[in-house]
Order: structure tokens, then sequence, then C-alpha cells
């Protein structure tokens, strides 16, 4: 198995799609002969032409548009946005148009479309770029919206994306780009779409998290072993549809749960998971599930983010709240 | 007009000089008189009249449309009379495999390229089983978001280009469209692809009530084709000729790989933007309403037709009683589609639903059964 960063993983697995379905066509600004802004598509025009690996115009829009047209047309289109804090660009296509394409004709046509796009905080960037969006995605019915934590998984669930016959949206959290490398292996593999993944095993609390938070609830969950006290911590990865299987098996055993996200505490991918948690396990409750968010103001401007941002000593503390009430 | 100081440049004349390369595109007068012979199309006896029929019967649907709105038989509609000759010369120059992106108002088209009538009424009354679109009838039902189509069909072109299809995507706007963000956006993308696309504008003169001036200060819409390096033209969309003409030539360039085409047909709108309360003399007056009408397409190739012998009052009957019958079967089919459940459109949310609809459709199908 090769050891590999999140890019590289990502970078692998569009070279297997595009190696094993002549219909996967790669398309953004910049991610041709310039591999794209983070190397995500590094090498892959030079490796299977520009027929199917092409730089756009710089139009969010037209991107979505010319997206729906492929897929129309018989191809699996994955486009990248170059930066997810731009999807406001290309709401209709995605929201307005791509989820409801199979709804919309009955069943005539589908949307084999995956959309990648990196986000995330932490990494200073200008405005409108580290902004965690997903909820406007999560709340569009007809995508699924995955988001990956580590190496192995971002290569297994973009191949899955890919292969999916409904449009995925696939965010990929920059600090997690390069941050560190995990094994992965070097044949195609495909993780399923909505399955959760118990990272680390525990008996006291569940902590629930996804994306950058994972990494977060993992170092958390490491003091609190210190302490004596035993966490489970899920990485959702898929976070439309949820995993309500695996959540509600970790909730009934351990008796506490919590939630921790990146976005703002408005922008409910949490509050969603509050709600089912109560609605399907309040008597296998000890403790109110608490969350830990970003609080409800636009992202802020970089020299504030690290505060701004959620970390482990955050996610410690309301542990301790959920552990102690 | 300040004169320029500068002779080494002179946008102001740049801009005019385009401007006035747009002539309109013309090839019968408003008597149905031919004023260009050169552009003259090159259609059979039959295909004259066919396209003659076509306009009479779809002007019927339009009445028959309107009553059956007024009635509570049919829901959403958009009224095309006055816009026979964009709609349907422009279709009459494309070829079955050709694909349509319409706009809510270009139903005809779509009809004429295959679609079912009874759908096209189950698509105005709500129903999901109107957009289903049939095997080997290549469009896309109409669409809501006005200017979305248009990057679409940049995107359709691109896949018959890469399939090496001879095809051509083709979509519709109105005036009002062509000032949306995507509406450009289509454009560029299909010219800097050089994909086989005709973006094709009706300029009926009203954004439901605002009016063509205040959309652009550009004098013609056409002109902004030439922003995205399209071959762009202006023709009269009134006259059912120049436009078969136009669009006929559009897509020999698309299918040569010779990339997209721009046309704003310059028509109008009889009736109101659509049934839904809309009042056209709210914002028009019946003056300009009578001055369009006298450029009416069905007046101007009617007589062109019983000059060259081809049409008669008898053979217009006779289009109308088939017009009449044919809908009133299509209403019947209609009405005999199957209520429609929530449980079924569960069904077509995904290729495998998710946990949560599996949960809403057990309680969807209890409710429904009820």
């Amino acid at each position: 198995m090769a050891q590999m960063t999140m890019i590289q993983a990502i970078t692998d697995a569009l070279r297997c799609e595009l190696k094993d379905d002549e219909n996967v066509l790669v398309f953004g600004e910049d991610v041709g002969v310039n591999g794209g802004v983070f190397r995500a598509t590094e090498g892959l025009q030079k490796e299977f032409g520009v027929d199917r690996v092409f730089d756009t115009p710089l139009a969010e829009s037209g991107i979505g548009g010319l997206a729906v047209g492929l897929a129309m047309t018989g191809f699996r289109p994955v486009p990248e946005i170059q930066f997810f804090g731009f999807v406001f660009e290309v709401m209709d296509s995605i929201s307005g148009q791509l989820a409801r394409m199979r709804f919309r004709t009955g069943g005539s046509f589908n949307a084999p479309v995956t959309i990648r796009s990196p986000f995330g905080g932490g990494v200073h960037t200008p405005e409108m770029h580290a902004d965690s969006l997903e909820l406007l995605m999560t709340s569009t019915p007809g995508v699924k919206v995955v988001i990956p934590s580590t190496p192995y998984d971002a290569k297994g669930l973009l191949i899955s994306s890919i292969r999916d016959n409904d449009p995925v949206v696939f965010l990929e959290h920059m600090k997690l780009y390069r941050s560190f490398r995990g094994e992965v292996p070097e044949e195609s593999y495909t993780i399923p779409l909505g399955k959760a993944d118990v990272k680390r095993e525990g008996t006291d609390i569940s902590i629930i998290a996804y994306g950058a938070m994972v990494h977060e609830a993992l170092k958390a969950a490491e003091e609190l072993e210190k302490e004596g006290k035993s966490a489970e911590v899920i990485d959702l990865r898929t976070v439309q549809p949820l995993d309500i299987e695996t959540l509600i098996a970790s909730v009934e055993k351990t008796g506490r749960a919590m939630v921790v996200q990146e976005a703002q505490k408005q922008a409910g991918i949490a509050a969603n998971v509050v709600a089912e948690i109560t609605e399907r396990a309040i008597l296998s409750l000890d403790a109110p599930v608490l969350r830990v968010t970003a609080p409800d103001t636009v992202y802020p401007f970089s020299q504030a983010e690290t505060v701004w941002l959620p970390n482990y000593k955050d996610v410690l503390a309301t542990a301790k709240k959920v552990l102690e009430f | 007009m300040a004169e320029s100081k500068d002779n080494r440049f002179d946008p102001v004349n740049v801009l005019h000089e385009i401007e006035e390369k747009f002539e309109m595109v013309q090839v019968l007068d408003e008597e149905g008189n031919v004023v260009n012979e050169d552009l003259m199309p090159d259609l059979s006896d039959e295909q004259l009249v066919e396209l003659m029929s076509r306009m009479v019967y779809t002007r019927i649907l339009d009445q028959r449309s309107i009553s059956l709105n007024r009635q509570g038989r049919l829901g959403f509609y958009a009224p095309t009379a006055g816009q026979e000759a964009s709609q349907l010369a422009s279709q009459f120059a494309l070829e079955k495999e050709d694909f349509i992106l319409p706009g809510y108002r270009d139903v005809p088209q779509i009809v004429w390229h295959g679609l079912p009538l009874y759908q096209a009424f189950l698509f105005s009354r709500g129903h999901f089983m109107g957009n289903q679109i049939p095997e080997g009838v290549n469009v896309f039902p109409p669409q809501i978001i006005i200017g979305a189509q248009y990057i679409q069909a940049a995107g359709v072109a691109m896949g018959f280009q890469k399939k090496g299809q001879k095809a051509v995507a083709v979509t519709y706007t109105g005036d009002g469209g062509s000032s949306q963000g995507d509406f450009y956006e289509g454009l560029n993308f299909a010219g800097a692809y050089k994909v086989p696309a005709i973006f094709f504008v009706q300029n009926n003169q009203f954004a439901i009530s605002t009016p063509r001036s205040l959309q652009t200060a550009a004098k013609t819409i056409a002109q902004k084709g030439i922003a995205a390096g399209l071959p762009s033209i202006l023709v009269d969309g009134m006259d059912a000729l120049a436009v078969y003409a136009v669009t006929k030539e559009a897509r020999e360039r698309a299918v040569a790989g010779e990339g997209p085409t721009f046309i704003e047909a310059l028509c109008y709108r009889y009736g109101p933007h659509t049934m839904a309360g809309d009042d056209p003399t709210r914002y028009r007056t019946s003056e300009t309403d009578s001055e369009w009408e006298k450029r009416d397409p069905l007046i101007r190739f009617r007589n062109f037709l019983t000059n060259k012998g081809l049409w008669t009052e008898e053979k217009e009957n006779e289009v109308i009683e088939r017009a009449k019958e044919e809908i009133k079967e299509a209403v019947k089919k209609a009405d005999a589609a199957p209520k429609q459940k929530v449980t079924d459109l569960i069904n077509i949310m995904y290729e495998e639903n998710p946990y949560n609809l599996d949960e809403q459709k057990a309680y969807y199908t209890e409710k429904e059964s009820n």
C-alpha cells in the first residue's frame, strides 16, 4: 500500500475513474495544464487528453450548465468548483437543476454528476473560500453530500460518488489536503455512500463529527482516555443521507452523545443529527446531546479564524459537560 | 455629438458600426410578397404546406389551451399566438436527432419535435408524467429558470461534439432572458468550445410587463452574440421563411463543425404572459397590439401560399378541424392519466432511496391508502 496525502488520494481516484469509464470527464477552472489550484488534477490532462480533462471559461454557473448538458448526453461529469465559497454562482445548476433532474423528468434523465470542491477553514484564505456551506446542499433534496476526513476514505468515497447515478457534492477540506499521509491501496476500491465510520471505539460517549473536526474529536478522545473516559468517535463521511444505524447503535451503547461541526451553529448538520438521535433513541440517553460548532457569524477574516474555529479543547470541554450531566 | 479628439480610436463609432450591421433578415413582407428571392429556402411544396399547417394547428392549440385553462381543465399555460413563425419554422429546420432545450413558452416546438400532445397537457396540469420524455424524443422539459437552458445547451452540444454525433442543441429564451448572466455564459461557453448549438431569442418585446427598451442599452439583442464571438443574426420572427432560412443555415454550420450561432427573432406575443392573471392592458397599448397583428405570421404565409396556389380556405378548415379533433383526443388521454401519488414521486428522487425517504414512503403509502 502507498502512503498518500488526501490530495494525492483524490487525484488517484480521478485517475482510476478516468481509466475505468470513458464517459468520465473532469473539468473546471485551471484543472487542465495547471492541474488545479491545489493540484488535485495534476497530470490528468497529460494522461487522458484535453478531450477528457479540460479547462473552462471562468464562470461557475456555466460549469454547472455544462455538467447538466453533458449528463443528458450520456457522460459522467466530474466538474470542479474552485472553492466552495463560489457555490452561490452555481446554486441553480446544483439545487435547481441537477438535484431535480431525475424527479422532474419522471426518471427519463438522471444526473450522474460529482461536483468536487475545496472548502474549510484554518488555511488563511481570503473571504468566500473557507466557509462550510454543506447545509445549502444537504437541504436540497436530490443530492448526496460527502465529506471525507482521511486519504483512504477520500479515494474510496470519490470513486463511489463518481459511479453513483445521482448527483453528489464532494467537499474536500483544504486543511486536510496535505496535513498528513495515510495508507491508500493503489488499486480501485469503493466505500459506500451513506455509511459512517467508527474512527475510534469507546463506551462512555459518542462524539459525532465530519471533515476536519474528526481529527479534533480524535484528539479530544485521547485526552479523555488519560482521564479514564472512553470516547467513541464517529466520522459521518456522508452528511446526506446520514447513517442512522451506526449513529443509533453507538448512542445505545454509550448513552451519551455530542456532535461537532466546523460550520456555524445555525447551519445545522449537527442539529439534524441531534434531532435524529432524540427521535429514535431518547430512552437510551443519559444526558442531552450537545453541539460544538462555530459561532453564528459570517466566516471571519483570517487573523481570527484559529480562535473562531472549534478545536479539540472545545470538544473536550463539551464532552465533559455531557459526561458529567 | 462630440467629435473624437483622437482619431486613433473611437469606441462610439465602433459600437455604431456594429449596430448598423444588424439589418433584419426578411423573405416575405407583411403582405406575403417575396422581398428577398436569394434567401428563399429550398422547401418543396409539401414542406411549405406542412409548415403552414403546423402554424395554423398551433394557433388553434393556443386558442383551445386558453379556453381549457379558463374552464379549469389546464393549469400553467403561456400563450404562443404571434410567435408561430419563430417557434415552428425554427423547429422545422431541425432534424429528429437535434435536441431542443425549451423555455416555458416553447411547448409547441417540443410537441412538433415528438412530445405527445397529451403530455404537454399533463405538464400544464402539474402531473409528473408530462415531463417523462419518450425514448427517441430529443427534448428536455420546459425550463422555468430563465436562462438555465442556455448554459445546458452548451453542455448538450459539447456532448454531441465529443461523441461525434451530427446533431445540434437548440435552445430558446426571450428578450428578458437575454439579460440573464446564464444567457451570456451559455453563448460564451459554446463559442469557446465551438460546439454545435443554436441559441434562439424570441424577442416578443415584453418580459411579462417590462419592455424591451428597459432590458438593455444594446440596439439589438443579436449584437450580444458578437461579444461572445458567435455569428449572430437578426431575423423577422413573423416571417416563417426567413426564420427557417437562418435556422437551417445555422444548423448546417453547426454540424459542419463550424460552431454555434445566435439568432434574434423579432416577434410579438398577442396574449398575456401566462394565464395566471397577467393583464397586458396594464403595459401595452391596443395601438401597439394592432400594429404587430398586421405583421401576423399566418397572414403573410397564407398569402404567399395562396398566391402560389398551395393553400385554400378549404385546406385551412381541414387543418383546423383536425387540430380540434386531436386536441380533444389528447385532453381525453390526459384525463385518463393515473392519479398522481406522493409515493410515485418519492420513487423518482434517487436510483435507490435513502432511509429517510423509505420511512416517509411508508408513511405516505398509509396516508394515500385512506
